[in-house]
């Protein structure tokens, strides 16, 4: 097989794994920050019942929630498999929002409290000083922590070929397995190399950006 | 009648009683001064009267109006608005450091003008209150001898700097009355006096400032009346000619004997 065969085919199992970074990014990010108002809320059930399903979903392999994503409800009710990439990216965007949630949890806590005191003197509103005034100072802080679990990310999305969804690494040991050649499998390096390489470029972009004042 | 008055309050800590019973009143335009060693209850009680805490027991009246009694309840909105009667410039300045010293200024007021108004304002109509707004910002930034400073971010300014914006931003709300905690604690012995120079100049006939200091100097000579706390009590009150001049409480001399200790080293 040549090479440039082997890379159309890993390319093809490269928009896979594209598609579940970017689909478990838009879904992670938004859900993260429910996630995290529910375990600080004041209601103590409330906040206990979403801090245990933090301590589950980052207590446990990613790896087996997939699987349980797609086995558990047809073992359990006796229902239908969900599509497998269905499966996977419910599974990817439930276990990073859990992530993402101590993040902007730690980056909430870290505002000092005079910050919410100020704006409470000058007569702001609760939504008012969360939004015009700690929002932005969380995101600042939350950029570093957040470029790593994104990095992360790009490299856990192999994880999918455990329920036979074809991405990146798959896609490799499926050339692997047919071919008897070895070199595809490392090859795949130089792709998730390159992806992360770009982000780490624009996560530092980001970083600069917001870096035109310090504290 | 007075102006303010502050009738017995009281608030505690879980264990720990912070302020037992205060009353003290002042009148309009008088520039009171608050001292007292660390832990005395000075902090709190300017704390109680900026509602970032609520006394256990205890009143407060404005003007002849009751606007904090303990007995009552209050929503987040009717406290927000009681609190807009008083200013508060903290000892750590507390500025907003993603904004230029101008949108520090500017930002509390155009919130309630523009995001807190109870009409739907038009665009027209808030580009010209952003400019009053503005316009406002400006002067009183002039006045605390800021007006080159306009477009710099917190962090480029010295903290005397800071404090003068953040006393900038106080003005800016029109508070009836101005608390200031410890203003120049957490400045540079070099850096304390232009900020007293700009709470100076703030005393006028129309504007009733509380300062809780550890200048003594300063309350002596900028104060009208001086309150002496100790272990959450008024030790001693009045001019502060008769406080540091003639205090009758032990308490009162020992401190005063202490911190002139410290002066002269």
């Amino acid at each position: 097989m040549s090479f440039l065969e082997v890379t159309a085919q890993l390319a093809d199992g490269f928009l896979t794994t594209l598609m579940i970074f970017g689909i478990t990014l838009v879904g992670a990010l938004p859900l993260g920050l429910l996630i995290t108002l529910g375990s600080m809320s004041k209601v103590k059930p409330i906040k206990w019942v979403f801090k245990t399903f933090v301590w589950i979903i980052r207590g446990t392999p990613l790896m087996l929630q997939i699987i349980l994503v797609f086995f558990g409800p047809g073992l359990i009710f006796g229902a239908k498999a969900l599509p497998r990439l269905v499966a996977v990216i419910i599974a990817f965007i439930i276990n990073y929002a859990c992530y993402f949630s101590e993040i902007y949890r730690g980056g909430i806590e870290s505002i000092p409290k005079g910050q919410y005191e100020a704006g409470q003197v000058l007569g702001m509103t609760k939504t008012q000083i969360f939004f015009k005034v700690v929002l932005f100072q969380v995101i600042k802080r939350i950029v570093p922590p957040m470029g790593n679990e994104i990095i992360t990310l790009v490299k856990d999305t192999s994880l999918a070929r455990v329920i036979a969804v074809v991405e990146l690494v798959k896609a490799a040991e499926t050339i692997v397995a047919l071919k008897s050649i070895i070199w595809p499998l490392f090859y795949v390096g130089a792709f998730y190399l390159l992806f992360s390489g770009i982000l780490s470029v624009l996560l530092n972009l980001a970083e600069k950006k917001l870096n035109y004042y310090q504290g | 009648m007075a102006f303010l008055e502050v009738k017995n309050i009281f608030k505690r800590f879980g264990k720990t009683e912070v302020l037992k019973g205060i009353d003290f009143s002042m009148e309009k335009g008088e520039v009171l001064a608050i001292i007292g060693s660390s832990g005395s209850g000075k902090t709190t009680l300017l704390r109680c009267l900026n509602f970032l805490e609520s006394p256990d027991l205890g009143s407060i009246v404005l003007e002849g109006e009751e606007l904090f009694n303990a007995e009552q309840k209050y929503s987040d909105r009717e406290i927000r608005e009681k609190r807009l009667h008083f200013g508060l410039v903290f000892q750590s300045f507390n500025l907003f450091p993603q904004y230029t010293v101008l949108k520090n200024v500017c930002l509390a007021p155009e919130l309630m003008r523009i995001d807190q108004s109870e009409k739907k304002l038009s665009r027209a109509e808030k580009i010209q209150i952003r400019k009053e707004i503005e316009e406002n910002a400006r002067q009183i930034l002039a006045s605390v001898g800021l007006s080159d400073k306009l477009m710099n971010y917190p962090c480029e300014l010295s903290g005397g700097q800071q404090q003068r914006v953040a006393i900038a931003r106080a003005l800016a709300m029109k508070p009836v009355i101005l608390c200031f905690d410890e203003p120049t604690s957490a400045l540079d012995p070099e850096l304390t006096g232009e900020v007293l120079k700009v709470i100076r100049e703030l005393k006028s006939s129309d504007r009733t400032m509380i300062i809780v200091t550890h200048e003594m100097g300063f309350a002596r000579s900028a104060a009208d009346k001086v309150i002496f706390m100790a272990d959450g009590v008024i030790e001693e009150y009045g001019t502060p000619d008769e406080v540091f001049g003639n205090p009758k409480s032990e308490k009162t001399i020992s401190f005063l004997e202490k911190s002139l200790e410290n002066i002269t080293g």
